[in-house]
């Protein structure tokens, strides 16, 4: 399966042809806020208006991997999404708490739905095709990945658009710090994985994929598997999946030119990268990500698109240049929270 | 790759029961559970009758097992899985591949709703254990951990067609040799979020609801689970249960006309119902029943209608909605419906559209009016369609 293309709108300068590398943006505080296109070449301007900032971000990032990849009847659009359309929901629960049930718009309602930016790209589209989202925490891009390999290798669909997406919102951010998951003393994101401690910095992003099965010569890397494995008890068990995930795929752990970790600055959260790195991922050249995307569920889908990135490159930016070696295989592990722990593993066409 | 998915267990709890056999009691009997709001804490308490299950929350963590303060939509969703996996004789999933995707679209909600009453005025108020449940996936991991699952765990959120996709992402699953078991359908408690939402499209029926009548008003909203165990060719030896039927057609298509409202031609519905045909390699005419989603409201039915008038031209399908019995339980209805036509496929039940009085102009048919018996129905066809044009349709077969 291949990765005809790709779109990203995240914290960094990922969107069209950003050179996103040599001007990376830097955060101090609690967050990593997405830098947003002007929309108005990518959607009709009377729809921006009535879209929230998830939604503006979904569509967008979806229609411009459509227009890369010269698709405009894809065969699926399915979408990984934790917390679904926040800001609608927001506004919906907040008038409906303020006002007492009583004279609601149903605008924010209606866009609250989970399947909002699913249903939008096919509105546009005019697509009649399989359409699905799937809101599954940590591992809501790995259900849509998985959801969309499963069509592509079933021979239903020949081109499937998939994405992840997911907003931070004022009242979803000071919710989640209460519960403990932000810093409490501003550090830059450059800094947050050099300077580990409690907690982390927030992040958000949409990143989408247009997979094909057949090769078009021009792909920005190939899929070979992802697999998401929940709650395991052990670093042992984890240890097992990976070895089990490559084994199933007759790939040997050094054959692997490159891993790319969700090292979050959290020190309870990154014990387990820590581990991994001692062992199993020792002797590869290992790169995070989340300095540059912040920790959110479907950060994955940066992940995937940074990896994909890397691929087509040739060469892994972050990598001294007299270590380079032409990248072939990468692999992606992430966990959330120690709940939904997955692996992607791309490899050059 | 193609091979057989067949359905092994069934659990639901809603209005009108809180086992499949109270479920089945109630449809046999012509029992609504419509009825005066009783439970929700609601301003419009006195407005929308809804179908709630009767019991407290209180009384759900009772039955559930879990601890009091847990969301509603979580322990609905544990009392139907486990009924569900129980009636498969399974007792050791130890060896099997399992998995449990289950849809849902409030999440937490009704936990959130009572936190926002804090937090709103003052950020640092409001009790945290109130959202720290609020993502739709969280439900899923809560029950996911009480029935012991870990292999494969996973959410869909498709609006009011949630747990018909969820039920064919789990036969996939099955039929790509990546599970063995898979415990698939949804959950959703009724929510102030979801019925004032409702109340602003201005689709609530203030009455008991009308599905597929000419006077249809709207919908009543319920509440509930429901879930199929999906099983693979490879351990129906090892089961020592008879099996209920097969999945034999599933089809996911989307509208593509509005966010939430239906084409007036059903372009999505039809595509759906022709889809899954297509996928068991059936025939219109073999479709002895039609689980309809018929919600009550003018549009759905009329759209609906439309679809199945042409599918069906020439043909006199049997068909109901049983949302006249639960309500339109949103991301749960698939699940509780794929129960009830589990059941009919099986023991050939044929359910009522309960207060069915007058015919829709330019529909052909008339839904079913009683309950009855009807041995020689062979294919089930259930339909779920919602917001954002998500339309789905299933298919049970008898074995």
């Amino acid at each position: 399966m291949y990765i005809k293309a790709a779109s990203n709108i995240s914290p960094q300068n990922t969107f069209g042809n950003q050179p996103y590398l040599s001007e990376l943006a830097e955060y101090t505080g609690e967050q990593l806020t997405c830098i947003e296109p002007e929309y108005k070449t990518l959607i009709d301007p009377k729809l921006i208006r009535r879209m929230s900032r998830i939604i503006k971000m979904g569509v967008a990032t979806g229609m411009d991997c459509l227009h890369q990849a010269g698709i405009n009847a894809p065969d699926a659009i399915i979408t990984g999404t934790a917390y679904g359309c926040l800001a609608d929901t927001n506004t919906f629960l907040s008038k409906m708490v303020q006002q007492n049930e009583d004279a609601l718009s149903p605008t924010p309602f209606i866009q609250s739905t989970h399947n909002t930016i699913s249903a939008q790209i096919a509105l546009l589209l005019q697509c009649h095709q399989y359409n699905n989202t799937f809101v599954n925490g940590g591992a809501s891009f790995e259900n849509a990945l998985l959801d969309a390999m499963m069509l592509l290798y079933e021979g239903t669909a020949a081109n499937v658009l998939v994405g992840g997406i997911d907003e931070i919102t004022a009242n979803s951010h000071a919710i989640l710090k209460r519960m403990g998951l932000y810093r409490r003393f501003p550090v830059s994101n450059f800094e947050l994985l050099n300077i580990p401690g409690e907690g982390t910095m927030a992040g958000e992003g949409a990143a989408f994929f247009m997979l094909s099965q057949e090769a078009s010569g021009n792909d920005w890397a190939k899929i070979e598997g992802v697999s998401s494995f929940y709650k395991p008890r052990s670093i042992a068990e984890i240890q097992q999946h990976i070895n089990t995930f490559l084994l199933t795929r007759h790939i040997d752990i050094n054959e692997i030119d490159l891993v790319i970790t969700g090292n979050n600055g959290d020190l309870k959260n990154d014990t387990v990268y820590g581990q991994l790195q001692q062992y199993d991922f020792a002797n590869i050249p290992a790169i995070n990500y989340k300095a540059l995307c912040g920790e959110y569920p479907t950060s994955s889908a940066f992940a995937m698109w940074l990896a994909a990135h890397e691929i087509k490159n040739g060469v892994c930016s972050f990598v001294p240049q007299s270590n380079q070696i032409p990248l072939k295989k990468v692999l992606i592990y992430n966990h959330y929270q120690n709940i939904h722990h997955s692996l992607i593993l791309l490899s050059a066409c | 790759m193609d091979q057989p998915v067949f359905i092994a267990g069934l659990g639901v709890i809603s209005a009108i029961g809180n086992t499949v056999a109270q479920n089945r009691l109630s449809l046999e009997q012509e029992k609504t559970g419509i009825a005066p709001i009783q439970y929700l804490d609601t301003e419009h308490r006195d407005e929308f009758p809804v179908g709630e299950v009767k019991l407290s929350n209180d009384e759900l963590a009772g039955l559930s097992g879990f601890k009091r303060g847990i969301s509603r939509t979580a322990m609905l969703s544990l009392i139907a899985a486990r009924e569900a996996l129980t009636d498969t004789g399974i007792t050791n999933l130890a060896g099997l591949r399992t998995g449990f995707i289950s849809a849902n679209t409030v999440g937490g909600m009704d936990k959130t709703e009572n936190f926002f009453r804090d937090f709103l005025s003052d950020n640092t108020k409001g009790r945290l254990r109130n959202v720290v449940n609020h993502e739709c996936g969280a439900i899923t991991n809560l029950v996911a951990d009480q029935l012991g699952i870990r292999h494969y765990v996973g959410t869909i959120s498709t609006a009011c067609s949630s747990s018909a996709n969820a039920i064919m992402y789990g036969a996939r699953l099955i039929k790509n040799n990546m599970l063995d078991v898979v415990i698939a359908g949804g959950t959703d408690a009724l929510t102030r979020f979801t019925l004032n939402g409702f109340n602003t499209l201005m689709i609530l029926d203030k009455q008991p609801c009308q599905p597929f009548d000419a006077n249809r008003r709207g919908l009543n909203l319920g509440e509930g689970a429901g879930y199929v165990v999906l099983v693979s060719k490879r351990i129906v030896s090892a089961l020592k249960k008879e099996l209920y039927c097969s999945l034999s057609g599933y089809h996911n298509t989307n509208d593509a006309y509005h966010q939430t409202a239906s084409s007036p031609e059903g372009t999505g519905s039809l595509l759906a119902m022709e889809g899954a045909l297509k996928k068991s390699g059936l025939q219109t005419a073999d479709i002895g029943y039609i689980n309809l989603h018929g919600t009550g409201t003018q549009n759905n039915d009329s759209s609906e209608g439309a679809a199945i008038g042409k599918l069906f031209a020439g043909y006199s399908p049997k068909m109901s909605s049983t949302k006249a019995f639960t309500g339109h339980t949103l991301g749960a209805s698939g699940g509780i419906e794929a129960v009830f036509s589990a059941l009919a496929v099986q023991r050939g039940l044929l359910y009522p559209n309960l207060r069915f009085e007058k015919q829709m102009e330019g529909f052909p048919f008339t839904p079913e009016t009683r309950f009855s018996m009807q041995p020689e129905i062979k294919h089930v066809l259930s339909n779920s369609f919602g917001f954002g044009g998500n339309c789905s349709s299933l298919i049970f077969s008898k074995l």
